[in-house]
């Protein structure tokens, strides 16, 4: 239903109606006992754990032949080799996914672009800028975002917030966090209700901000019929956005239940020096790690089910400080060291990435939640955009799947694709995420094929 | 191939540009729909600076804007608004309404004190409501939704017992308004029966594509009195806008996303390789492209190819650093500057801001450098890289090349490669004396930098030459007015009729002498700059256009 039409009565239009009771507080019991005795669900609401999904995406893949040992077929164990060797404690914690193409029928390669377009959209874009259909974190943050205050939280560690691989379309793009300091403040700031504190009182300023949405979303109906279609969508999609801020208010109303998983992390002291190095390894580095501890706690403390991180833009324009060349000229400028086989400099800035990787599932290992681990309860979707940066090959684009998804994913496989369409994995990622959905793509990149074996 | 190509392209188009007759009447196009265009970053800080002073600070973060046929500007004639950009306006709305009812600046800008300053005053809050909506949505608010914002202010301030806390809430409800935060059109019939925009969207249409800015008291008094409606009454108020200093703030934002200087504060040097570069450096070096700009085009009317030549620029203590001359001011603050005649500089291609932006973080690149001359400022479009190029293949191992251009000249002997490099690499190469932030240089790895080229038959020793060589390339006046055009209506010339309007306005441009004022007033005095057409469709089922996160669950409440 549109937003521009009307509506039956809200939450919101009961909070507004409450206004005149704002310096009551309202008593909710604090829970002494987080989870039930089973340990996969919490005891204050009887739900199970959420499940969280995220995506992880670094550009310019692995140096071919040293990411991982590929097998003849798909078969559990993976033997991360010495570029993604950081991964090697957390073999057991990901599926890695190898040899599924990408068919383009006929349109461009688009280099560094077409290659996570199409992954994260299930088709090849026709156009550089074209996001052809909502990607797939977005689909599953419809299915499962409700009663987060975020819907999702995107971060870009590389100082470049428009380099945000996430949208509904191509004129729906949205801004990714590059700063830890106003990510701290975005997610643990004033704003945030503390699921463990004794206490609780609804915040006036907060229903009064609610109800000054409530009057922009009034407005919609000043526009009905006055704009043609594609202008009455716009605006559509910009009610929609105000009625999602509007929830996310309407939560910040509540008591929400005890959390045992979720601890208020410390503001972060003196931010990385992203604003003259924002590109430099080093900085990315310091970047991400403190972003992945936040965005861990996030999930933990149900701020959002959905996160995604770009280590690295898909052209990664990293650099090393002193170094007249980024990681994507190098990718294909280098001399290949004839000793070592490849090209040194770049397989170091590949080898960066997994080491980030690593600490980012770290992150998400090191907070105990039930009788696991946050990880447990995690799908992170971590990819690329090419398999060999150096010719842009988009056969056998690398994929992993982190985490068990709360016992729907089944992790240490190595599945081999055999040139089957990349999208399978999409779609079954999608599928494990509870998505009702048998088919994804579209042309040749169209499947209804999910990959059973990485699937509880 | 490529290039026969390019230099009988621009032929035609001077022989176009000469045959120009002067008093041709302005070929009809087909009007467009009403159209909702988001406003863009630069637009919002205006309007905040323009109606509550410079002293509001602006902070947040804007959805990206797809940058399509050389500008992003026009991205905002589609610009979805997402969740994270509404949770954006709403963070910066609050923090902007909390500075302007503050006790620092209520004084000024809320035009009456409360009675009592601990409660709600309806009067005081009607008065303030009905001014600021006015200017802030460009149409005086309805009697209702100035109640509705009144009535959201008392309760605030009811709750707070403060009567400039219940203000701000109030404010930050206009801040977050769908007709501020978008550009909307509204169409009515004339006498005749015909669709035009109302007054208020003229006046809307006007203001934005001359100040980048909000419509003035004058501008909306013009609206409401009906002046908007006759050419007469538009031609005045052009007029007036055209004539005003801040016109200064819409020749910088067309010339600002035009040469991709949006984005250039974020750009990012290696500060070991140079040492000179900061963001000091980085902000200063925009100021000084739009300031040299603003002087030549505005200050002196100058003919804009003269942006190619001149060595007439302004200078700061930071980029005194980089360009390594003495600076006017010793307090670092800006100064006119002249490049002396000697000088291997002059042109704004040979300024900080176009050499560091067109680079690599620790080098420079003739080849990134002469695809933006050739997309930017010539409006040609240079095909991207075939996927499975094999780059490597160019790289000796034995050291033998020393320079960019002998590394480059391979490229252009490969028939991969040729097509491209062809018709970038010669301009680009032009301005290797200046290196990836602006610096002089008169060698390569100890070799010597040869910046000898050749721009689509006209060839050239240095910067210099190519800086004359793109004044007297016709392509450059034709692509500054097709940009402008797109850049007024979001609309990329294509349809015949617009190739007809869009000639047409070059053949005035030329006749006009080059100048951007007038182009630009032309293209607002313009019928097709005002027209509009009925909406295509009416939206009957919007459902089907949006694929938006809730409105499911909307749907089930």
């Amino acid at each position: 239903m549109s937003v521009l039409l009307p509506r039956k009565p809200s939450r919101r239009g009961i909070l507004r109606g409450t206004l005149g009771g704002l310096s009551a507080s309202v008593a909710l019991p604090f829970l002494d006992i987080f989870l039930d005795s089973t340990g996969k669900a919490e005891a204050a609401t009887g739900a199970p754990l959420p499940v969280r999904f995220g995506t992880w995406f670094w550009g310019l893949g692995h140096t071919p032949g040293y990411g991982v040992t590929e097998k003849a077929t798909t078969a559990p164990g993976i033997e991360f080799l010495d570029q993604a060797k950081a991964l090697k404690p957390w073999a057991k914690d990901i599926s890695y996914f190898s040899g599924f193409n990408m068919p383009l029928d006929g349109r461009s390669n688009y280099t560094h672009i077409t290659g996570w377009v199409g992954i994260a959209t299930g088709t090849a874009p026709a156009t550089i800028t074209e996001i052809p259909s909502t990607t797939l974190d977005l689909m599953i943050a419809d299915r499962i975002s409700a009663g987060t205050r975020f819907q999702t939280i995107d971060c870009n560690a590389c100082n470049q917030p428009g380099e945000n691989y996430t949208a509904r379309s191509t004129t729906s793009l949205s801004a990714a966090e590059i700063s830890p300091v106003a990510l701290y403040a975005r997610l643990f700031g004033p704003d945030f209700v503390d699921p463990n504190k004794a206490d609780f009182k609804p915040d006036p300023s907060v229903m009064l901000r609610n109800s000054a949405l409530s009057v922009v979303s009034e407005q919609s109906k000043q526009f009905i019929g006055t704009l043609g279609a594609a202008d009455t969508a716009r605006l559509d999609e910009y009610f929609t956005s105000v009625r999602q801020l509007e929830k996310q208010l309407a939560l910040q109303l509540e008591k929400p239940p005890a959390n045992e998983a979720c601890r208020v992390p410390g503001r972060p002291g003196a931010e990385p020096d992203i604003k003259n190095n924002g590109m430099e390894v080093e900085v990315v580095r310091a970047t991400h790690g403190i972003m992945a501890k936040m965005l861990a706690m996030a999930a933990a403390c149900n701020q959002t089910k959905i996160i995604n991180m770009v280590y690295s833009d898909h052209h990664s324009h990293l650099h090393r400080a002193g170094e007249s060349f980024n990681h994507h000229n190098l990718t294909h400028e280098e001399p290949a060291n004839s000793h070592l086989g490849y090209q040194p400099e770049t397989y170091w800035f590949g080898q960066q990435a997994m080491e980030a990787l690593a600490e980012y599932i770290s992150a998400f290992a090191s907070i105990k939640e039930g009788d696991g681990t946050l990880l447990d309860n995690s799908l992170i979707f971590a990819y690329s955009e090419s398999s060999n940066a150096r010719i842009h090959s988009l056969d056998g684009v690398p994929i992993m799947f982190v985490g068990k998804a709360g016992g729907k994913a089944k992790p240490n496989m190595h599945v081999m694709g055999k040139g089957d369409p990349i999208t399978r994995v999409g779609l079954t990622a999608m599928q494990i995420m509870g998505l009702p959905i048998d088919a994804w793509g579209t042309q040749s990149l169209h499947t209804s094929k999910s990959i059973s074996e990485v699937m509880a | 191939m490529k290039l026969g190509f390019l230099r009988t392209t621009a032929v035609c188009l001077a022989a176009a540009l000469a045959l120009s007759a002067c008093g041709k009447s302005e070929p009809k196009v087909e009007a467009a729909g009403p159209a909702v265009r988001r406003v863009t970053e630069a637009q919002y800080r205006n309007v905040i600076a323009d109606l509550f002073g410079s002293n509001i600070v602006v902070v947040g973060r804007f959805d990206p804007l797809l940058r399509n046929n050389g500008l992003s500007s026009t991205g905002a004639w589609d610009a979805k608004i997402t969740p994270t950009g509404v949770e954006q306006f709403e963070r910066m709305a609050r923090a902007i309404a909390d500075q302007i009812v503050s006790p620092t600046n209520r004084d000024v800008l809320i035009p009456c004190a409360p009675a009592d300053a601990t409660k709600a005053d309806d009067a005081c809050a009607k008065q303030f409501f009905a001014k600021t909506g006015r200017m802030l949505l460009r149409h005086p608010l309805p009697p209702e939704q100035i109640q509705v914002t009144v009535d959201l202010a008392n309760k605030a301030a009811t709750t707070f017992n403060d009567f400039y806390r219940g203000m701000s809430v109030g404010l930050a409800s206009l801040l977050v308004s769908p007709s501020f935060l978008y550009v909307i059109d509204t169409v009515e019939n004339d006498k005749n029966g015909i669709p035009q925009l109302n007054a208020y969207a003229k006046a809307a249409r006007l203001s934005f594509l001359l100040w980048n800015s909000t419509p003035d008291d004058a501008l909306l008094t013009a609206a409401e009195k009906g002046e908007l409606n006759t050419k007469a009454g538009v031609k005045k108020q052009v007029e007036r806008l055209v004539a005003s200093p801040r016109l200064e703030s819409g020749v910088r934002a067309f010339f600002g996303d035009m040469l991709g200087l949006d984005e250039f504060e974020a750009i990012e040097k290696d500060t070991i390789i140079y040492p000179t570069f900061s963001l000091a450096v980085a902000h200063d070096a925009k100021e000084q492209a739009l300031r040299t700009i603003s002087n030549l085009l505005l200050t002196e009317r100058g003919d804009y190819r003269d942006l190619f030549t001149t060595r007439k620029t302004y200078i700061s203590g930071p980029l005194g650093r980089v360009y390594q001359v003495p600076v006017p001011r010793p307090d670092g603050g800006w100064a006119p500057y002249e490049f002396p005649a000697d000088d291997p500089r002059s042109g704004i291609v040979t300024q900080i801001a176009f050499a560091a932006q067109y680079s690599h973080p620790g080098r420079s690149s003739p080849t990134i450098r002469g695809k933006a001359i050739r997309e930017a400022l010539l409006c040609q479009k240079v095909p991207d890289p075939p996927g499975n190029v094999d780059f490597s293949q160019f790289n000796a191992s034995d050291g033998t090349n020393k320079t960019t251009r002998e590394k480059l000249a391979e490229h252009r002997a490969n028939p991969t490669c040729a097509g491209c490099h062809k018709i970038t690499d010669p301009i680009g190469l032009a301005l290797e004396k200046i290196d990836g932030v602006g610096q002089l240089r008169q060698t390569e790895n100890n070799a010597p930098i040869d910046t000898s080229g050749d721009l689509d038959g006209v060839a050239y020793q240095d910067a210099i030459g190519l800086g004359k060589a793109l004044h007297d390339n016709p392509a450059v006046p034709t692509c500054v007015v097709s940009r402008m055009y797109a850049y007024a209506t979001g609309r990329a010339p294509g349809a015949s009729g617009d190739k007809d309007l869009v000639k047409y306005f070059g053949e005035s441009f030329v006749g006009d002498g080059y100048r951007i004022p007038d182009l630009m007033k032309r293209i607002a005095l313009s019928d097709a700059f005002l027209a509009v057409s009925a909406p295509k469709s009416k939206a009957a089922t919007p459902t089907s256009a949006s694929a938006a996160p809730g409105s499911k669950e909307e749907s089930k409440s």
